[in-house]
């Protein structure tokens, strides 16, 4: 996935290059990485430092040096999703890797809780989903992509809501049988969760949906994936191009593959889903969301 | 006087519902039941406030739960606004009336404790979902006895902008309170503002203020289901059938809000003469409120009008950012389509998989921290280093006295002001007043003339902003101005009385920026209810 397409120009003679006389040395090692360090802090951008920038660019230029910070990243378990002025050494952590998330650690009531263990994953789906609405904008690598923390909420319950709205249509029960509380729909446990409350100390609910969206949002902030705009509607924010490669090449792939595991085929032709209605009265959006959700 | 414990809070599960259901004869009717059970459920809540008044740690046996919390709901679903909802401490405040005329005896902190009670209950703040669980069983296809959960809100919490809260009515709640709701919007207004004509022309004003309350509550419908779309531009240009569905939409809804702003103010002027001419003190109050919520329809309509016009504009710039854009060369993944909108219908169990797979990827790195023991004892051990807490020493600041070049002296203001303090009834020709001043002090007629230039376009809306009781105008009527300094029009200078009751109708929610006029110095006004005169709402229709 690494971006070699410049790599053919040929290097400047100040870079020192890894591959002469075919021996790398020490010196290489520690540079390559140093640049593995710096794509580990995902908010320090090539652009606010001079030594970054020095050792992205000798990364596209010297494919040995590239190589050997390749196989660093590998070994320490990161993936390398691009090196570019623009993104630096976006990295990401590979399954296993000592620096994988995992829900445990992010949040202790959805390492017990079943259904805040979905409500989080789910929060970080629809985030995505909300940055990127059209597969245009996934695909486009200048796309930068604008949310809002009660946007992305309004816009999950309303689509809960239209589910809701065809079960009740077609005259199913949707109330889960008590002793099986796994077999509950999915859209069903969000609408039972409260969009927001009130607390004594005038801070989010941690437990409703606008209080698990806040804190997915801020985790990504600190990840390096949004950046915070403003206080409208929740929190504005802004994508970086670290959460597009992020989730055009490794998050949407993976829950795809698991959703296709499951049997479950959507058939598309990769034009986007939300469309106007072919009805012309039915034109239902969800608030601040200003989507229109369509299946 | 001892706090009360108002955690006494816990999920409703009226097992009692469950009980009473019977074997039924056939699926159908199976069906019913499992309905009218789970409406039967929606209100337990309120029940349930009057049976567990008795736990409180206090003696709250006057006091009617239920009715509280019914006017409770009544409260949220009128207030329910444009942009959010019903304020929590505006709907404790209007419930107060209520909670002490049951115990006129009780003190103020008490009724207040009261209505907080029967509001957090309504929202049922100690559960995790913040809503109500009931269990009812149905028989399944195979004749299986199934419980279930049926879980539903009565007033839930939304977020406002500027991260407050604010609450709204569920559609559960409102199926409770008001019935059947489920009509056409636009003809349902209709049929209650028709329903209204007729009540004011027969003199029946206790049902027209209940069909006016109706007409407002439709109203705030009818907004919110046109504000959903006019944002829906702002992400997706495509999204919405900018064609053929929205332009129709927009002309419609400018359609209804210029129809029922006509109907709405040819109410106003019924009610406002039922108001004037009834002898009644009981019809003239109740004339008076229904006053206020046409006015209140009013201005949500011209706050729905201000929306639709901004609707164009934005139209343009995004489809200049979104739809002229170079296409990609490659196709993305449709993370709704491919992805949200196929796990929300699955078992949570199996959706969990999918989101699970989403969070280990989506989510970005982590660098696990470690610490060498001996830098952490050394951390440890380090004293916190003494932080000054006044900062540097400010050098002193050498100061010059500028020489006082103002050309007027506030002796002279006070002077010219004290001039113009007309009374409003009285307006005076700036000649007369350029007169008088030159008696007192040569200088005094220019700064005399400067203010009177001032206020020829006065601050309106500011003034009213700012609670001024009063304002200063010009208005020039043509006739020269006949002086030895001065040349112009000989302006009529006057004070203008502002009329701050009458102000929401024109008021721009927030802004309050536009007042459309000011009173003409005619005295008197009508006799009403209200404290001030009302010349500025008559002068608007």
């Amino acid at each position: 996935m690494t971006d070699y397409r410049e790599t053919e120009a040929p290097a400047q003679p100040d870079v020192p290059s890894a591959g002469q006389g075919g021996t790398i040395t020490a010196a290489d090692a520690a540079d390559a990485a140093r640049l593995v360090s710096f794509g580990l802090q995902p908010k320090l951008l090539p652009a606010r430092d001079a030594e970054y920038a020095d050792l992205i660019r000798r990364h596209r230029e010297d494919p040995p040096f590239a190589r050997l910070a390749d196989a660093v990243a590998a070994g320490l378990g990161l993936v390398v999703l691009e090196v570019s002025p623009r993104a630096g050494m976006a990295v990401a952590a590979a399954e296993d890797s000592v620096f994988a998330v995992r829900m445990g650690d992010y949040s202790r009531r959805a390492a017990s809780d079943a259904a805040d263990r979905f409500l989080h994953g789910l929060a970080h789906l629809a985030i995505a989903a909300m940055a990127f609405p059209r597969p245009e904008d996934l695909a486009d690598d200048g796309y930068i992509g604008r949310i809002t923390v009660n946007g992305i909420e309004a816009f999950v319950r309303q689509a809960c809501r239209r589910l809701e709205e065809t079960a009740d249509a077609n005259g199913e029960n949707t109330d889960p049988a008590t002793d099986a509380p796994g077999l509950e729909a999915a859209w069903r446990v969000y609408m039972r969760r409260s969009a927001t409350g009130a607390t004594k100390d005038a801070r989010r609910l941690a437990g409703s949906t606008t209080g698990i969206i806040g804190k997915a949002v801020a985790f990504l902030v600190e990840s390096g994936f949004l950046q915070r705009t403003g206080d409208e509607a929740g929190g504005t924010y802004r994508t970086t191009a670290r959460y597009q490669l992020q989730v055009r090449d490794m998050a949407g792939s993976a829950a795809m593959a698991e959703l296709l595991e499951l049997g479950i085929v959507p058939v598309t032709d990769g034009s986007a889903t939300l469309l106007p209605p072919d009805d012309a009265e039915a034109l239902d959006l969800a608030a601040d969301a200003g989507l229109p959700f369509h299946s | 006087m001892r706090p009360h414990n108002l955690s006494v809070v816990t999920v409703t599960i009226p097992h009692q519902h469950s009980s009473a259901a019977r074997p039924a004869p056939g699926p159908a009717a199976d069906e019913g039941l499992a309905r009218r059970l789970k409406a039967l459920a929606c209100t337990a809540p309120l029940h349930d406030l009057d049976a567990r008044k008795a736990n409180l740690a206090g003696e709250y046996g006057v006091y009617a739960m239920a009715e509280v919390a019914l006017a409770a709901i009544d409260l949220v679903t009128l207030n329910m606004d444009f942009d959010t909802g019903a304020d929590h401490d505006q709907i404790i405040h209007r419930l107060l009336p209520r909670v002490a005329a049951q115990a006129p005896g009780r003190d103020t902190a008490e009724h207040e404790r009261v209505a907080r009670w029967v509001l957090e209950n309504l929202i049922n703040v100690g559960s995790v979902d913040r809503g109500f669980r009931a269990v009812y069983g149905t028989f399944g296809p195979d004749g299986a006895y199934v419980r279930r959960d049926y879980d539903f809100k009565l007033i839930e919490e939304v977020a406002g902008s500027g991260g407050s809260i604010y609450l709204r009515t569920t559609d559960e709640a409102v199926n409770v309170l008001v019935g059947a709701l489920d009509t056409d919007v636009t003809s349902a207004q209709i049929a209650a503002e028709v329903k209204l004509e007729v009540l004011i022309n027969r003199g029946r004003l206790a049902d027209a203020q209940l069909a006016a309350e109706q007409a407002r509550y439709r109203t705030v419908q009818y907004a919110e289901i046109l504000r959903r779309t006019l944002e829906a531009t702002r992400r997706n240009v495509r999204a919405v059938d900018w064609l053929r569905t929205v332009p129709d939409m927009i002309a419609e809804a400018l359609d209804h809000v210029a129809d029922r702003y006509r109907h709405e103010n040819a109410i106003l002027t019924n009610i406002r003469k039922a108001r004037d001419e009834a002898e009644d003190p009981e019809h003239k109050r109740r004339a008076a409120e229904l006053v206020d919520i046409v006015k209140d329809c009013i201005r949500r309509h011209t706050q729905l009008q201000s929306r639709l016009l901004e609707a164009g504009p934005l139209f343009r710039a995004e489809q200049d950012r979104q739809a002229f854009a170079a296409p990609p060369s490659r196709a993305g993944l449709d993370l709704y389509g491919q992805l949200v909108a196929p796990v929300l219908p699955l078992p949570v169990e199996h959706a969990t998989r999918v989101t699970d797979a989403f969070f280990a990827r989506g989510t970005g790195l982590r660098t696990p921290a470690s610490v060498r023991v001996i830098d952490l004892v050394d951390g440890l051990l380090t004293p916190p280093v003494e932080r000054e807490h006044l900062g540097a020493e400010m050098p002193e600041p050498d100061l010059v006295a500028t020489p006082d070049d103002s050309r007027f002296t506030d002796e002279q203001l006070d002077t010219a002001l004290a001039l113009l303090d007309l009374p409003p009834d009285a307006p005076r020709r700036l000649s007369g007043l350029l007169a008088e001043a030159r008696r007192t002090d040569p200088e005094l007629p220019y700064l005399l003339a400067l203010l009177a230039i001032h206020a020829a376009s006065p601050p309106v809306g500011t003034a009213y902003r700012q609670g001024e009781q009063r304002l200063l105008f010009a208005v020039d009527d043509g006739t020269e101005l006949d002086d030895p300094e001065f040349g112009g029009a000989d302006l009529i200078v006057g004070m203008a009385r502002l009329d701050h009751s009458a102000r929401p109708a024109f008021e721009d929610r927030g802004s309050g920026g536009r007042a459309p006029g000011f009173g003409k110095g005619r005295g008197g006004g009508v006799p009403l209810p209200q404290p001030t005169t009302t010349r500025t709402e008559e002068q608007s229709q």
